[in-house]
């Protein structure tokens, strides 16, 4: 019995140790050098693998920040979820200057909720944006206007967004977006644009992106752009942030105050904003100046 | 003759011809047309003609700028009410020309003579061009210009002509008709087409639900040396042109090359009635036969009617929409296009209007896949739809590519068997458009 | 007006589901419940009864309380996985342990892999195996037929080994071929099924009934019970024909044990059989290869279950490298 033991131990020992050496050796013969930065930038980096850089990973855009900032500018990378000020640190990290980028949300463009836009059609098919887009102009009539099957929300990987089953729209959770842009692929009609997110998250952008004329466009929704131009002319001169193309209006969020003046004017309440617009401009009251006259002359008549 | 049949898959929806005994009538002609500039595969026409120009019947509205495109004529005689956009079946809005009808004036150069001119006067380039000029497409459905695919490219040689009369789509009835009321007119045709094809043989493939239709056929055909007619068996998708060439001549088309790759030209017989009028009588494409049916239809009908025409003036021939109709379909059942509404036009594709009740209308509900392999079975092309339905659904376009998803004709038999009633074709679509795009974008890099 | 439906082609539907599939197959094992209840009496009833409601009941509960997806324990695929599993037990089996067979089968066997479709192994021979493995005496143990028809208490008088039983302890103790010959049942009682075994293994003839049955429904294909039962007929008949006094002839090992069920039930299961044909031909000729090896060679009389288990893990691996025909190949045609 005591041999056995004594043979059991001996031999699996031996094999042990020498797997143990040979994969010692192995890992050091074939160990892959890497710069230890990309280690330290990785570690700064937010490790949520969302893509949204374009990168594969955050592993890969720590390599491709190494690689940039030997070349002397990581200029045109950034990564959304960790945000300006840590893209700041990371430059730091790697010996460059860096001037942190203003922070910016996904906004929905389209204003075609079930109380404004009415199902014409009955979609049947599976629930995928990708493909109720190639069956029809979809439920609402409309052909650019949103579909509310989803597509967007299942892809969020950051919980930022969800159906709002009494609209019918998505909606976005502004603290939660990081502005990964995967949204903005998985939306067949490109309803869904990065824009700035504004000063005190003030931002106004037109909700529709309808580009038929205004008496078709109204037919299917109560809260299309029908391209009348009021909100150009309403915009500040100095200002002129609103363009009109095709039927349809756009706010350029670089020029845009966010003074809210062009929501005010807009006949079909096109136009959204996070916040309320300013009161209209009380009418002037029309005195009749004749009478006052008159009274004056009797007075003096009279006197 | 035995029937011959394709190998490999295949179903055999219920037929459900209710239209084929009713004659070809001609509607009445509409007071306003619409007639979009892309009703063809290939880049839609140029208008020649502005708002308030004059057009008889036949009067080139549109020119076919690009290699793949096609003429558009004018179905009516009147006055261009706008060149606008208009609502296609898909609720889309495509381009169209508008003309407010005034008589029926045909262009001074159609004959309009009933006699069947036998005799093929012109050589087979001038075909070919009198085809292009007349603006023919395919009128099976695909609407492929028809004087691309007489244009032979180097290097290429072609033996035989097949001509599509099967009909393989429950419910259609167009073809039977045509091929019961114009034989000869068809089969002079297809002499046309053989003459343009410089080839001596034409095989003109019927399925066998259409008894009445081959005896005719057979009966003029004796006529006319070098066309055989060919019943074949009541299978669906018999009509599909690589099943046809396989059925026909036993020949099978290679993955993503052409009938021309096999020696044969495939063409549908509603063309090849076009080609006659276009090359003997110097009509061009403005009008087609249309099936409208259903099964809870007051009557059944075959019109032929001008291309433009709104779907609401045949609606209204056949006594208004049918009783809870809940569905319309541009189209055959297997193949065609659900209509968001009926304010669209007929175009040169359109080959009938269905109405679907309520019992046929909704999907049933979808369940897991219990890997019966039935869409296996059905798959005319030899594909795996479970798989490609799976890989699409997960977004994994390497793949599919890999598989030769883009093989499928998108005939419909999986979708049309599984028992989970799953939107296998739905996936697959979507699954083709992404590997396509992956394609382009890889070509152009 | 009503809202018109807009999906995209096809606009028409065949008229199978998977309800006419599950109750089809319901309906072909008729002839071997009717076989079970005339060998087995009132316990053949009970099991079968209470492996049926057993797993229609997990289904239901794990589907509501545990998952809380949708319900679909009343599609008929709960309720073949229980009546192939009664029919895979012994009569005499306790009816608690059926219903941790039944628990095992559903939860283990079909809900843990994602539901009907995911599984890749038979789940009534999982609930089959871990209820051999765990109740091995009780599982074993075999009532004579047609002795214990309304019996509800069997004792050990009343069972008697399976004929695959008899051979293969005969041969363990080293008895003539021509002794165990005058032992086991006549070819004539294997086919009708008046012998010992599962409740519905016995009857050969009531199985193929169903087999054609399911056959001419168009619910499975011949390939896969024809190429399992010649396999097991071609392997065991060359091993019978060079040594015809180690082994029994073929036509007694088709007819006897539980190929017959497991070729026209078990192994056509669709979802863990291939998807194609020359696939399932693999798959058929594979499983014969294993359980045509077990019972000559192994240690067990019976190797159909372990052999369907086992060709099951292969079905990913032949469903990816054996591919139905495509079309394009057979061009014909010289430019």
């Amino acid at each position: 019995m005591d041999g056995i033991i004594l043979y059991s131990v001996i031999s699996l020992g031996t094999v042990a140790a020498v797997s143990a050496i040979v994969l010692f050796v192995i890992a050091k013969k074939f160990k892959v050098e890497e710069d230890p930065r990309i280690d330290v930038i990785a570690e700064l980096l937010p490790g949520a693998n969302c893509g949204g850089c374009g990168y594969p990973g955050c592993r890969g855009f720590a390599e491709a920040l190494v690689k940039a900032a030997d070349k002397g500018s990581i200029a045109g990378l950034n990564c959304a979820p960790a945000g300006g000020e840590q893209m700041a640190k990371i430059g730091k990290a790697l010996g460059l200057e860096v001037t942190a980028l203003e922070p910016t949300v996904a906004v929905l463009l389209c204003g075609g909720t079930h109380e404004k836009a009415s199902k014409k059609t009955d979609y049947d098919g599976p629930s995928k944006c990708s493909i109720a887009h190639t069956v029809s102009c979809g439920d609402k009539g409309c052909p650019h206007g949103c579909l509310g099957l989803g597509d967007c929300v299942t892809v969020c990987a950051f919980g930022a967004m969800y159906m709002d089953e009494k609209t019918g729209l998505p909606v976005i959770i502004e603290e939660k977006c990081v502005s990964c842009g995967a949204c903005v692929k998985a939306c067949p009609r490109k309803l869904i644009e990065i824009r700035p997110q504004g000063r005190k998250s003030r931002r106004v952008w037109v909700n529709c992106r309808n580009t038929e004329k205004g008496a078709t466009a109204m037919k299917v929704c109560k809260a299309a752009c029908i391209g009348c131009g009021k909100c150009v002319k309403e915009c500040p001169e100095k200002v002129q942030a609103i363009t009109l193309d095709n039927f349809l209006a756009y706010i350029d969020p670089k020029k845009c105050i966010a003074c809210g003046k062009c929501i005010v004017v807009c006949p079909t309440k096109a136009i959204s904003a996070t916040f309320e617009p300013p009161a209209p401009k009380p009418k002037p009251v029309e005195e009749p100046v004749k009478s006052e006259k008159k009274e004056e002359v009797k007075e003096q008549q009279q006197i | 003759m035995k029937l011959k049949t394709f190998k490999i898959g295949g179903v055999h929806p219920p037929e459900n011809k209710m239209a084929a005994s009713t004659p070809i009538e001609a509607l009445a002609i509409p007071k306003r047309v619409s007639i979009p500039l892309s009703q063809h595969i290939g880049a839609p026409a140029v208008p020649v003609v502005k708002k308030g120009d004059d057009v008889k019947v036949g009067t080139l509205i549109a020119k076919g700028e690009s290699f793949i495109s096609a003429n558009i004529h004018s179905s009516v005689s009147g006055k261009v009410f706008a060149i606008d956009t208009v609502t296609d079946t898909t609720g889309y809005k495509v381009k169209a020309v508008i003309i407010d009808v005034e008589g029926d004036v045909w262009d001074e150069s159609i004959i309009r003579t009933p006699e069947l001119a036998k005799e093929i006067k012109l050589e087979p380039a001038d075909i070919v061009a009198k085809i292009k000029s007349s603006g023919i497409v395919g009128l099976g459905g695909a609407c492929f210009p028809t004087h691309v695919k007489f244009m032979v490219p180097e290097g290429k040689k072609v033996d035989t002509l097949v001509i599509n009369a099967v009909e393989c789509e429950p419910y259609l009835t167009a073809d039977h008709r045509i091929m019961l009321e114009r034989t000869e007119e068809i089969l002079v045709g297809i002499e046309i087409m053989k003459k343009a094809l410089k080839v001596s043989r034409a095989i003109v493939g019927i399925e066998a639900n259409k008894p009445d239709a081959i005896a005719k056929m057979e009966k003029v055909a004796s006529d006319f040396p070098g066309t055989e007619i060919q019943p074949l068996k009541v299978q669906y998708p018999q009509g599909a042109e690589k099943q046809l060439i396989k059925a026909a001549l036993n020949r099978e088309v290679p993955s993503g090359k052409l009938p021309l790759d096999v020696g044969c030209v495939v063409n549908n017989v509603g063309t090849a009635l076009a080609i006659y009028e276009a090359v003997q009588k110097n009509k061009p494409l403005f009008e087609r036969v249309v099936t409208v049916t259903g099964k809870k239809i007051k009557r059944t009908a075959n019109f032929l009617v001008r291309i433009g025409t709104p779907v609401e003036a045949l609606v209204e021939a056949v006594g208004g929409i049918p009783e809870g109709t809940e569905k319309i379909v541009n189209g055959g059942p297997m193949m065609g296009k659900a209509v968001v509404s009926p304010e669209i036009s007929v175009t040169k594709g359109t080959s009938g209007i269905i109405f679907f009740d309520k019992s046929e209308a909704k999907r049933k509900k979808v369940s897991n896949c219990i890997r019966c392999a039935k869409c296996v079975t059905v798959c005319a092309m030899g594909l795996q739809p479970y798989l490609l339905e799976k890989l699409a659904e997960k977004n994994n376009w390497e793949e599919l590519e890999k598989l030769s998803v883009t093989d499928c004709i998108e005939c419909g038999s999986c979708s049309y068997t599984c028992p989970s009633a799953r939107p296998i074709l739905d996936l697959i679509r979507l699954g083709k458009a992404n590997v396509n795009r992956i394609r382009w974008e890889r070509s152009k890099k | 007006m009503s809202r018109y439906v807009i999906s995209l082609s096809p606009h028409e539907k065949g008229t199978y589901t998977v309800n006419t599939v599950m109750w089809g197959v319901v309906v072909a094992l008729i002839p071997a419940f009717v076989s079970a209840v005339m060998n087995f009496g009132i316990r053949a009833v009970a099991v079968t009864a209470v492996a049926l409601i057993s797993c229609i009941l997990f289904e239901f509960l794990i589907q509501k309380f545990l998952l809380k997806t949708e319900i679909t324990a009343f599609d008929g695929s709960a309720a073949i996985t229980g009546i192939l599993l009664a029919f895979n037990l012994p009569s005499s089996i306790p009816l608690w342990q059926v219903v941790i067979g039944s628990l095992v089968a559903i939860a283990v066997g079909k809900m843990a892999f994602g539901g009907l479709g995911k599984n890749p192994f038979n789940p009534a021979l999982v609930g089959r195996g871990f209820m051999l493995m765990s109740f091995p005496v009780d599982m074993t143990t075999w009532p004579v037929p047609l002795k214990t028809v309304w019996n509800w208490n069997i004792t050990d008088a009343m069972t008697s080994a399976t004929p695959l039983g008899i051979v293969k302890e005969g041969l363990a103790k080293g008895e003539e071929i021509a002794a165990l010959a005058a032992k086991t049942p006549e070819l004539w009682d294997l086919f009708i099924g008046t012998i010992g075994g599962s409740l519905g293994e016995t009857s050969a003839l009531a199985i193929i009934i169903g087999g054609i049955y399911l056959i001419y429904k168009r619910i499975i294909t011949w390939h896969i019970p024809f190429f399992y039962l010649a396999t097991i007929f071609a392997f065991t008949g060359i091993a019978w024909l060079v040594k015809p006094d180690a082994f029994f002839d073929p036509l007694f090992h088709i007819l006897s044990g539980g190929v017959m069920l497991g070729g026209f039930f078990m192994m056509t299961d669709m979802v863990t059989s291939p998807m194609s044909v020359k696939g399932q031909i693999v798959f058929a000729i594979g499983a014969g290869i294993i359980c045509s090896a077990i019972r000559l060679f192994g240690a067990y009389p019976e190797g159909c279950m372990f052999s369907i288990l086992i060709m099951n893990a292969f079905v990913p691996l032949i469903d990816k490298y054996i591919l139905p025909k495509k079309f394009g190949k057979e061009v014909n045609y010289v430019g």
